[in-house]
């Protein structure tokens, strides 16, 4: 399932906004073909990760290196050339645009029609133009959303408009797609037909990083876990190691162990 | 809620998604067919300039809507391309005697340069930011037209430009004039509705929908956003070079903010991000201070007056609007 090519390798990576050190010293890889969890508490740093890795802001420190190339300083647009498609924690669709449009425009690093060539209109245009509406409606198949192609983004239900925010990444034809919270707000059938896309996808060779908050759902699908808290990585490994870690315990359960310790305290 | 609908009349003629192009040459050629019999027809030159005044402000509004309506990007100086364009023909063909055939280029380019130099920093600015820079830009322009006058003619205006020729054909007839205007309107309507169309113009709409988004999905936000000011610029620039030798005249007063509020109006009224809808406000604004010639001391009234009505009542502007009273009312009716 998994070989032994790296295909994104975060080394010593640091960010602060302000005094606030988002991220200090994080390193770690990710397979090809793989399903990697980004997990941690709230605040952990993992959006801010996702924002570095996808060039919105530049690491204070550190070094980015996707399929062995260093993309430090590369912008948002340039890396989803090089194949690095994102989802974003409150979907961010083009509302007004309906659901085929949204995956067309997924598609703007895979095709090359300018501002001439568009009022031209010459036949490789055409062809263009044709193949891209074909494969958009292939991608909808996938995620089950032919049926609502000319229906505008906004007017979709929240799950179905995840769905299709997912299909928008995969028109990009990424080599890796970063996932920021693809469940929350979906309800437990979404969920798991969520993770069977998932799994799909990571079959037909795109690795995958995942943030998100449902356990069942990352342990069950991640090949391997990474545990940030307050910006520092805290554990990195398979999920069954990763789960019976102390200090991602210490983490999660933090103040109940405080807590018990303190119980225990009192009573001794 | 979802199941799949028919598409509104609307977007069947907006051809946002899936019109298809034989429906569109359809339309096409009836707009030229009526042009051609509206030139025909109409014989009084007051009429036919006016309707030489609906075409230019069309391309206006149809060259800021590109601009405003689907890329979203606010420009309150847009009257400042028109003025280049005019006055770049005005300065070349009656000062340096260049054949207009050759002004033209020259006018639109020096709108596009300008454009570039002004965008570059200008486009980088958002919402009333943007709103702002373009409004000083538009000052500016303004200002240099009216005071550097051994080249503009300054405040007084610039006379004597040639009428259009290109070798042995003249063009100085009214007749000739609206067909040579409105031909332009047309040929850029199939432009813009082209670029709208195409990958292009997708991703110009996902700017206007969310920039990071469009970011994110690898469309160059930056350069696109300076291609299309660009483009919306030379459009510009077109009008200008056809207001100059359709009038003989320039002078600095018909390119200043009122005239930049005004192609805004247009765009609003007739309805953002709809290129029909471009001519209609156009035509609209063009024709109500005629009608209105009792209000001209109070234009700009007037203007603020329609402009807050169709925002408060019909926010999608006066085309769409109108489209959806009618698909509300038909729906009523087949209940």
């Amino acid at each position: 399932m998994t070989d032994n090519r790296i295909l994104l390798e975060i080394k010593n990576v640091d960010k602060a906004f302000g005094g606030i050190r988002a991220l200090r010293d994080i390193s770690f890889c990710l397979q090809d073909r793989s399903i990697t969890g980004l997990i941690g508490p709230n605040g952990a740093g993992k959006t801010t990760l996702f924002n570095l890795i996808t060039g919105i802001f530049p690491a204070d420190n550190g070094e980015i290196r996707f399929n062995g190339r260093s993309v430090n300083g590369f912008r948002v647009h340039e890396l989803v050339g090089l194949g690095i498609a994102r989802t974003f924690q409150n979907v961010e669709l083009f509302e007004s645009m309906t659901a085929l449009e949204n995956i067309m425009v997924g598609m703007h690093t895979r095709t090359g029609c300018g501002m001439i060539g568009s009022i031209l209109r010459l036949p490789n245009i055409i062809n263009e133009e044709r193949r891209a509406r074909t494969k958009a409606i292939d991608l909808l198949k996938f995620v089950g959303l032919e049926k609502y192609a000319h229906q505008k983004s906004g007017d979709l239900p929240f799950g179905w408009q995840r769905l299709l925010e997912l299909a928008r990444a995969l028109a990009a034809e990424p080599e890796l797609l970063l996932l920021d919270e693809p469940a929350a707000g979906l309800n437990m059938s979404e969920t798991r037909e969520l993770g069977g896309l998932i799994r799909q996808i990571r079959d037909q060779g795109v690795s995958i990083l995942l943030v998100e908050h449902d356990m069942n759902l990352t342990m069950s699908i991640s090949d391997k876990i990474v545990v940030l808290d307050q910006g520092s990585k805290i554990a990195e490994g398979p999920p069954r190691a990763v789960q019976s870690d102390e200090a991602v315990m210490a983490a999660y359960l933090g103040k109940a162990k405080k807590q018990e310790q303190h119980a225990s305290h009192t009573k001794s | 809620m979802c199941a799949p609908r028919e598409l509104s009349v609307l977007e069947k003629f907006n051809g946002s998604d899936s019109m298809d192009s034989r429906y569109r040459k359809i339309v096409y050629i009836v707009f030229a067919v009526a042009v051609v019999c509206i030139g025909l027809a109409v014989k009084n030159a007051y009429y036919l300039q006016m309707l030489i005044f609906i075409g230019l402000n069309t391309l206006l509004a149809l060259s800021l809507n590109m601009l405003m309506g689907y890329a979203g990007q606010i420009s309150l100086g847009h009257a400042a391309f028109y003025g280049i364009g005019a006055y770049m023909t005005a300065v070349l063909t009656a000062s340096y005697h260049v054949p207009p055939l050759l002004a033209l280029p020259a006018a639109i380019g020096a709108a596009m340069v300008v454009a570039w130099i002004v965008g570059v920093p200008t486009l980088r600015l958002t919402g009333y930011y943007l709103g702002m820079g373009t409004l000083g830009f538009g000052m500016i322009v303004h200002i240099v037209l009216r005071e550097w006058s051994s080249v503009t003619g300054g405040a007084s205006g610039f006379v004597g430009i040639p009428p259009l020729a290109a070798g042995p054909l003249v063009i100085d007839s009214e007749q000739h004039y609206f067909f040579l205007v409105w031909a332009m309107v047309l040929l850029c309507i199939i432009m813009c509705t082209r670029i709208i169309d195409s990958r292009v113009g997708r991703a110009l709409r996902a700017i206007h929908d969310g920039e990071m988004a469009a970011a994110a999905v690898g469309v160059n936000t930056k350069k696109l956003k300076l291609q299309v000011f660009i483009l919306s610029a030379g459009m510009a620039a077109l009008a200008g070079f056809l207001y100059a030798h359709l009038i003989y005249f320039v002078s600095p007063g018909t390119f200043g903010f009122l005239a930049s509020i005004r192609i805004v109006t247009m765009v609003v009224i007739g309805g953002m991000a709809s290129i029909w809808g471009s001519l209609f406000g156009a035509s609209l604004l063009t024709l109500l201070p005629e009608w209105l010639h009792a209000f001209s001391e109070f234009e700009m009234v007037v203007y603020g007056l329609i402009l807050m009505t169709v925002m408060i009542f019909l926010p999608r502007g006066l085309t769409r609007g109108v489209l959806d009273l009618f698909e509300r009312w038909r729906k009523t009716n087949d209940r």
